[in-house]
């Protein structure tokens, strides 16, 4: 198992460009949060957060739990399958 | 030799051994606007073994969201033109030239240039053509006098229009004609008279705007008119189509819209929003059905009329989503994405389209319509996902209206980077 870990790593770090892009669902986001979920203005940025922190945050929007000027209008259309894809994708981006 | 440097080296011989075995394939995409900009960008980013050329005959684009910020003087036209450098610089071959005319059956499509360009996969982006004479005495000649400043080519309406309004005196009247649904951008008449009327209020306080609407009910009406009651007291009048604001003549001469009961106005300033169609290409291309738009594959974008050329941006007819900037960058990712499955002999990925338009009506103060949408089960149409979506609040609030100021702004910095970057 010791010796598992760095072949991925090498794998993960040998993977082209193409790989690490955004799924579809989480495409729509880059048009606010800027390239790579990176942040853009006064929208915050989504790269490099914790996923499970960005899949409560999305699960407290869409219960309306959590004030929204307008992510509570967005979230209510996602499954949480595209949630989880999507926080998965922008876990992975460099602040 | 230890694992790692074993497993690197299997992942570089890996890696260029599965760039191979992928289809080499030529995308197409006629327009370079919010459809197809962002399609030949989105390509190169996620499918580098597609072969994207770009035909588009401006060598810059001005954008339509934002041109209402020039005429409120809140931004300069430099400010929302871009250039084509950055989807150079990603791989992509861009072709200043008009496409002329597509043949489907040999996948070429002729430019007036002469050359002749062919594909495995064309996405055709070629936005709106005003209908001219629609209104009678609405020319492109008229247009020199009564700009429409919908279709801004090089920029050079939404420069007229704005300096007749530097040029006009206080106290005037600038008169709007607003058309029917379906059309390109449905807040943006609103957003324009609420720019306009920002202007006025800063410049040429005792000015009037008499908006003249084919229609009786419109995009995010109730915030509107709140923001106007309060922002531009006495300075807006709406009329709709059933109390005679269907313009159906005009005369730039006089200075005149006349209206379906054959009220006349004087006007000093008049900016005509004529009823549109698909650009001429998607009809001599026999994709457009007799409304004049584009019927769409709910999930792939193919034109119903031709499979093989997916029709994205405001040339479709997109269900029950809005002609807007945004569904054109969603679902010109959902056709690239398409495209490159069909290629590959895969099926199409599941689709959701997503939608924020947000509107500008003063300083501080912006308002939003959102929308998500997916294919019904049956993939026969697009429908709006239930409990979703909608318009922002109406009330006294004021810190909802400056964050939506602000996101606006990073929308559109983050979409024209989307596209172009």
């Amino acid at each position: 198992m010791r010796l598992f870990i760095p072949a991925i790593a090498a794998l993960v770090l040998a993977a082209p460009a193409w790989a690490q892009n955004a799924p579809l669902a989480a495409q729509a986001c880059l048009s606010c949060h800027g390239a790579n979920g990176a942040g853009q203005g006064g929208v915050p940025g989504l790269a490099g957060r914790d996923r499970a922190e960005l899949v409560a945050l999305m699960a407290a929007f869409r219960a309306n739990e959590r004030p929204a000027t307008i992510m509570g209008r967005i979230t209510r259309g996602y499954s949480e399958a595209e949630i989880a894809a999507s926080a998965e994708y922008f876990s992975r981006q460099g602040r | 030799m230890n694992t790692s440097r074993r497993a690197l080296i299997g992942a570089a011989i890996t890696a260029p051994a599965l760039v191979q075995a992928q289809t080499q394939a030529r995308l197409l995409i006629i327009g370079g606007g919010f459809g197809g900009a962002t399609a030949a960008n989105f390509a190169r980013r996620t499918y580098p073994w597609l072969q994207v050329t770009l035909v588009e005959p401006k060598t810059s684009f001005v954008t339509c969201p934002y041109g209402n910020l020039v005429l409120g003087g809140f931004r300069q036209i430099g400010d929302i033109t871009h250039s084509y450098d950055g989807l150079r610089a990603r791989g992509v071959t861009v072709v200043h030239d008009w496409a002329t005319g597509i043949d489907a059956n040999a996948r070429n499509v002729r430019l007036q240039g002469g050359q002749s360009l062919g594909y495995d996969r064309l996405i055709l982006s070629p936005g709106i053509a005003l209908r001219w004479g629609a209104i009678e005495g609405y020319d492109e000649a008229a247009a020199e006098t009564m700009p429409h400043a919908w279709v801004p080519g090089d920029g050079t309406q939404t420069l007229l229009l704005r300096r007749q309004l530097e040029a006009m005196p206080d106290g005037g009247v600038v008169g709007l004609a607003i058309p029917g649904n379906p059309f390109r951008c449905p807040p943006g008449p609103y957003e324009r008279i609420s720019m306009i009327a920002a202007y006025l209020k800063r410049h040429k306080p005792r000015s009037k705007i008499l908006a003249l609407d084919a229609k009786e009910a419109f995009s995010k009406q109730g915030l509107f008119q709140d923001a106007w009651a309060a922002l531009y007291p006495g300075m807006i009048e709406w009329v709709p189509a059933n109390r005679d604001g269907r313009v159906v003549r005009v005369d730039p001469r006089a200075m005149e819209f006349e209206t379906e009961f054959g009220t006349r106005h004087k006007l000093d300033v008049a900016n005509v929003i004529p009823a549109q169609t698909a650009a001429r290409i998607a009809a001599s291309a026999g994709l457009t059905d007799n409304s004049g738009w584009v019927p769409v594959n709910p999930v792939t974008f193919e034109a119903r009329a031709a499979a093989n050329i997916h029709v994205v941006g405001d040339a479709n007819i997109p269900g029950p989503m809005p002609k807007s900037g945004f569904v054109a960058n969603t679902t010109a990712k959902q056709a690239v994405a398409a495209a490159a499955a069909a290629l590959r002999g895969e099926a199409a990925p599941e689709a959701v389209y997503f939608n924020t338009c947000y509107s500008h009506v003063g300083d501080d103060y912006g308002i939003s319509v959102v929308g998500v949408f997916r294919p019904n089960a049956e993939a026969t149409a697009i429908v709006e996902v239930p409990n979703s979506g909608g318009v922002s609040p109406r009330g006294n609030l004021p810190e909802q209206r400056r964050l939506e100021a602000t996101y606006a702004d990073s929308w559109y910095a983050s979409i024209t980077r989307d596209m172009f970057g």
